[in-house]
């Protein structure tokens, strides 16, 4: 494991099968707080190897401490261990990645879409997602007053 | 689970596992998201048996505008006006945390004076976002003269910033290692004046509601969070607090000027609806302590970053009349210069008036973030909502929502 510090914060960069213990391992060491969890994605960044980089942002209630936990994953289907059974607060966090960067959690109980509509297929903050012009209105069901 | 630890016994056939079984005779009742108790557009789905919610199923989303998606094409100067869209209840406090955490990426030190300002706008923020989110709960519950006096000191201090930067809504106010305006003198006697004539309305608006009967019936044991439950699930700011979690971000990793002020945290330990309001309530007076003390000790001296180090904006009058101020100015707006940016990534969070809110911004050496990632303290509090409502009467939801400060704008962002 690698671990670099920037601005004074540490970063502790674990494989990605070794995810869930290194964090459950953290949380019982004093990492009570999940404060978020987000997701990069390196697709045009220089010097990248792989594409998704996971964050979680982890902090302690007792001494104030944080630290950051990188998990790198890579298409095609990119998948990580899903954190609730940790902490409740990873829920939603996670589906919203989940629904904004398409990366699986596998053992999340309740994977959704969270901000996009369900009949939305892309995955938007992906760098290959444009900011405008792809017209996604196309995909959703016309509604008319007869259907009503 | 939440069911059994309601303080009310509950009498209700969906308590017995046999009858939960079949739902059939469950109402289920949509609210929102167009609705004035939700204040903003979010969505529930109340599973009712006669008054009781069984459960409730949170929905998202009907404002999501992308905007960290647009947080990676502005530059770090653009961005400010798009947070301030996002808790628009207190817009400067986001300001504050979107360019703290943008000022850490590039490593920039701020001038005394600036922090100061900041500061003090900070606490502005969190007293007109209190004096919004308590009163909404007091006229959710039926109390619209105490929403009232909220609300005029709410102008109050929108009257402020509007005299400050000439926005009192979406201000937009800070820039990377500065401000957009120094503070005049006018400013700094609307300020003082505002600190003279609030505490007497706070005074009155804790005789108006804090031992209200009606009030305290439909607040107190309503919407209990627990200590555990409410670090579990990552609650910040006044709602972890109310449950007995004494983390401020203003004392436990102080940022901006807080290390120079004295001020108390303030915790309950019940975790209602009641003690939210409570703690809100307590946190208007600290401000109140630490806006006083900025005041009176304000630094002098240059309000921005000096222009020799290319990091803010100059004036418009070193614009004009400096080689110096002209030369920064244009090389900052220049697309191929700029800011100094690193390939580096960088966390930085500030005590919002919600909780935590916090901005992840990934720098690639371009003038735009490559990732701007916002941690917004509504989301963790909104999935927290259906452990808060069951067993609780649909009357209570109003309650619950109001207490959690749920702002749709900065949930769906």
């Amino acid at each position: 494991m690698d671990t670099t510090t920037f601005r004074g914060q540490t970063r502790l960069v674990v494989p990605a099968q070794m995810s869930l213990e290194v964090l459950g391992f953290l949380r019982d060491r004093g990492f009570d707080l999940l404060v978020d969890v987000t997701c990069v994605d390196y697709l045009e960044y220089r010097g990248a190897k792989q594409r998704y980089g996971m964050v979680y942002l982890l902090a302690s209630t007792a001494t104030n401490q944080r630290l950051t936990v990188r998990v790198f994953v890579d298409d095609p289907e990119p998948t990580v261990a899903s954190v609730v059974p940790l902490w409740a607060s990873a829920n939603w966090l996670e589906r919203e990645v989940w629904d904004l960067f398409g990366i699986r959690f596998s053992g999340h109980p309740d994977l959704r879409r969270l901000v996009m509509p369900e009949e939305f297929t892309a995955h938007p903050l992906r760098k290959d997602y444009p900011m405008q012009g792809r017209g996604e209105r196309h995909n959703f069901p016309i509604l008319t007053r007869e259907d009503g | 689970m939440a069911i059994a630890s309601d303080p009310r016994p509950l009498v209700s056939d969906a308590a017995r596992p046999d009858a939960a079984r079949s739902e059939d005779y469950l109402w289920t009742l949509n609210f929102g998201p167009q609705h004035p108790a939700t204040h903003t557009t979010l969505r529930l789905v109340l599973k009712l048996e006669g008054e009781r919610v069984v459960d409730a199923l949170p929905e998202m989303g009907y404002l999501h505008s992308g905007f960290e998606k647009i947080g990676e094409h502005l530059t770090f100067n653009q961005y400010v006006t798009v947070s301030d869209r996002m808790n628009y209840i207190s817009p400067m406090a986001n300001n504050v945390a979107w360019h703290h955490a943008v000022e850490k990426l590039l490593g920039i030190e701020l001038t005394p004076r600036c922090k100061y300002i900041r500061t003090i706008i900070a606490e502005l923020a969190r007293i007109s976002d209190h004096l919004l989110c308590n009163g909404a709960v007091g006229l959710d519950t039926g109390a619209f003269t105490f929403f009232l006096y909220g609300f005029y000191q709410r102008e109050v201090i929108y009257d402020i910033f509007e005299t400050l930067c000439g926005a009192r809504f979406t201000n937009s106010y800070t820039r990377v290692g500065g401000v957009s305006q120094d503070f005049t003198p006018l400013v700094i006697e609307k300020i003082n004046t505002f600190l003279r004539t609030f505490p007497k309305t706070l005074d009155d608006m804790e005789r108006l509601l804090t031992r209200n009967r009606i009030f305290v019936d439909r607040t107190k044991g309503v919407g209990v969070l627990s200590k555990a439950d409410a670090i579990n699930g990552g609650a910040s700011g006044p709602v972890a607090r109310a449950s007995g979690v004494t983390r401020d971000l203003r004392k436990d990793d102080p940022y901006l000027a807080y290390e120079d002020f004295d001020f108390q945290i303030c915790c309950a330990s019940s975790g209602d609806c009641y003690a939210r309001y409570l703690v809100r309530m307590q946190e208007m007076r600290e401000s109140l302590k630490i806006l006083r003390q900025a005041l009176d000790n304000l630094p002098g001296g240059p309000v921005n970053v000096g222009i020799d180090q290319r990091t803010a904006l100059p004036t418009k009058k070193q614009v004009y009349s400096t080689i110096e101020g002209t030369i920064s100015h244009f090389e900052l707006s220049m697309g191929n210069r700029g800011f100094e940016v690193p390939c580096e990534e960088a966390y930085a969070a500030t005590e919002a008036p919600n909780g935590e809110l916090g901005f992840y911004v990934v720098g690639d050496g371009g003038e735009s973030a490559y990732r701007a990632r916002c941690r917004p303290p509504a989301l963790l509090h909104f999935a927290l909502f259906p452990q808060l409502i069951r067993g609780h009467t649909l009357s209570d939801v109003v309650a619950v929502l109001g207490s959690l400060n749920i702002i749709a704008a900065e949930l769906d962002r």
